[in-house]
């Protein structure tokens, strides 16, 4: 039994040190380099810097904010139908093909809005060609490089992650419980706000977190689709660290994402308090 | 009532499916324009497997997800084993860790690596980023993913029976190998897949891990992005998509197939 014992310790040590080194230690550094300077002197100008970017935080948080509202009301119908659906390899198929574009590349996923919203895209030429079959001429909407366009980029890749968790919670519902509600004379709306909603709340929050942390720190989506327009504030940190347009300073970059790291601990703290039960639930890629 | 989620259902799918089939669609495209189809063509596909900055990120990325996903499950798997058994803290405080590079924004993960990497740097003066720092970095991401693949497994294993095999003279790396790994098979095999997918489609950690030397297929895609329009993205897209297809089916098959077996008992 002893031997067992050791043997358990041995195969949790490499997971330890590798965890400990490459895990832990850049954090306390992301600490560190955040209230330090360039000499490595203690220093409170980093995170006095941030206030300058108190306006790109608003921006993210509000267009992140935006994205993931749509992306509640677009998803709840659909995980709601397929997990009322009867056949169980039915719902799996809806599932998967529901998963299945997570699974290409995010960048080519990006990119083929682009090629879709662009002022000569495939949706302005389409709209040109229909109206001008009717005598019209008409120039075009411009989509690409808008805030829009970034909220749009932001839903399109990250629905998928709103619909798994809410599906997931809701083919726990208790038929049965339905069932009562209906035989004790409950509308169906009634039903929905007092048996499902609050049934469905785990799912809800946690596919809310799923949203709307990659939504808040991209800066791909507001590089190819806001076509450099709105910096988001992972376009700044991004420069800061890889000095792509401006001077590398990764003390800076460090408070910064300090502090997106603090925000979103904070939001997340404020969504369990709404449910103390998530946790396990959200698990499952595909 | 179900009228209306067909057709919601419909339009969504719509949504989800419609960039892909468009670039699908231009791959074949006979003219070089994002708007306009004019004949069928495979030049895109054929200028594509000649494009040697394409071919080279490729061979890297796939050697990187190889080697990370064999080096991930090692370690996961092996963790697992041990932190089902720590209790209290100990355990709560391993999976806090754990469900750090999970939870945590791609871009903190990223340059918190980053930082890391470049203090180890400063101390020598011949090292610098490359394959080494996304090996690191891919691993790291993907060991979690592995632990939390593996552990429910070994949750639902019954124990008595590695005990079983300690009791009758096993050794305990023999009851191992011989007893506890058939059991979490299932969970080992998945989080290797998951770690594989994860690291080829990885673009943020390795945007940032990969130094100026070496690029993943993710890094080259992204700088096509920004250069001219060129149906080479859609040839390769379809390409990756279609591999995706298909390394889903055979997932998908292997997990339906035991139920089958089930059934017909």
């Amino acid at each position: 039994m002893n031997d067992s014992v050791k043997m358990r310790k041995a195969m949790t040590a490499p997971y330890t040190v590798w965890m400990a080194v490459f895990v832990v230690v850049p954090i306390a550094l992301v600490v560190y380099f955040s209230f330090t300077n360039v000499g490595g002197k203690f220093t409170l100008d980093n995170i006095k810097a941030i206030g300058e970017f108190r306006g790109t935080y608003l921006i993210s948080i509000e267009l992140a904010f935006v994205a993931t509202v749509i992306c509640l009301i677009l998803a709840y119908p659909i995980a709601y139908s397929i997990s009322r659906m009867k056949d169980e390899r039915r719902q799996q198929t809806m599932i998967m093909l529901i998963m299945l574009p997570m699974w290409m590349n995010f960048l080519i996923r990006t990119y083929a809005w682009m090629t879709l919203i662009e002022d000569t895209g495939l949706i302005n030429t389409f709209i040109k060609w229909f109206l001008h079959l009717f005598g019209y001429e008409f120039e075009g909407f411009s989509m690409i490089n808008t805030q829009g366009a970034i909220i749009l980029g932001m839903v399109y890749n990250f629905l998928p992650y709103m619909v798994l968790p809410i599906y997931t919670v809701l083919t726990k519902i208790d038929e049965s419980v339905i069932e009562a509600g209906r035989d004790l004379g409950a509308s169906g709306r009634k039903i929905f706000t007092m048996i499902i909603l609050p049934q469905s709340a785990p799912g809800i929050i946690s596919g809310i977190t799923m949203v709307f942390v990659p939504a808040v720190s991209t800066f791909i989506i507001s590089k190819l689709l806001g076509g450099g327009m709105t910096y988001l504030i992972g376009d700044i940190i991004e420069n800061y660290f890889l000095g792509n347009a401006g001077e590398v300073n990764y003390n800076v970059g460090a408070a910064l994402s300090l502090v997106l790291m603090i925000l979103i601990l904070i939001s997340m703290g404020i969504m369990n308090r709404f449910d103390k039960e998530t946790g396990e639930e959200a698990g499952g890629i595909i | 009532m179900k009228t209306f989620y067909k057709i919601y259902n419909a339009i969504i799918f719509i949504f989800l499916y419609a960039p892909i089939v468009v670039m699908i669609v231009f791959s074949f495209n006979g003219i070089k324009s994002r708007s306009v189809l004019n004949g069928f063509s495979l030049q895109w596909y054929s200028e594509l497997f000649h494009d040697s900055v394409i071919m080279n990120s490729l061979y890297v990325s796939v050697i990187l997800a190889v080697v990370s996903a064999l080096i991930a499950t090692l370690i996961g798997t092996f963790a697992a084993v041990g932190i089902n058994s720590m209790k209290g803290f100990k355990k709560q405080s391993y999976l806090a860790v754990n469900n750090i590079p999970v939870v945590s924004p791609e871009i903190v993960t990223a340059v918190s690596m980053m930082i890391l990497f470049v203090f180890i740097i400063s101390f020598f003066n011949t090292l610098e980023m490359g394959f080494w720092t996304l090996l690191i970095a891919h691993v790291t991401f993907c060991i979690p993913y592995v632990v939390l693949e593996v552990l429910p497994k070994i949750k639902g294993m019954d124990s008595n029976i590695y005990n079983a095999a300690l009791d009758l003279g096993c050794p305990p790396a023999k009851a191992f190998l011989k007893v506890v790994v058939p059991q979490i098979k299932p969970g080992i095999i998945t989080g290797a897949i998951l770690s594989f997918t994860l690291s080829l489609d990885d673009f943020v950690i390795s945007y940032f891990n990969s130094g100026s030397k070496i690029q993943t297929l993710s890094i080259t895609i992204y700088s096509m992005t920004k250069k001219p329009y060129s149906p080479k993205i859609n040839a390769l897209s379809t390409l990756l998509f279609t591999f995706v297809m298909i390394l889903l089916l055979i997932i998908n098959i292997r997990n339906f197939r035991p139920r089958k077996k089930a059934e017909s008992k």
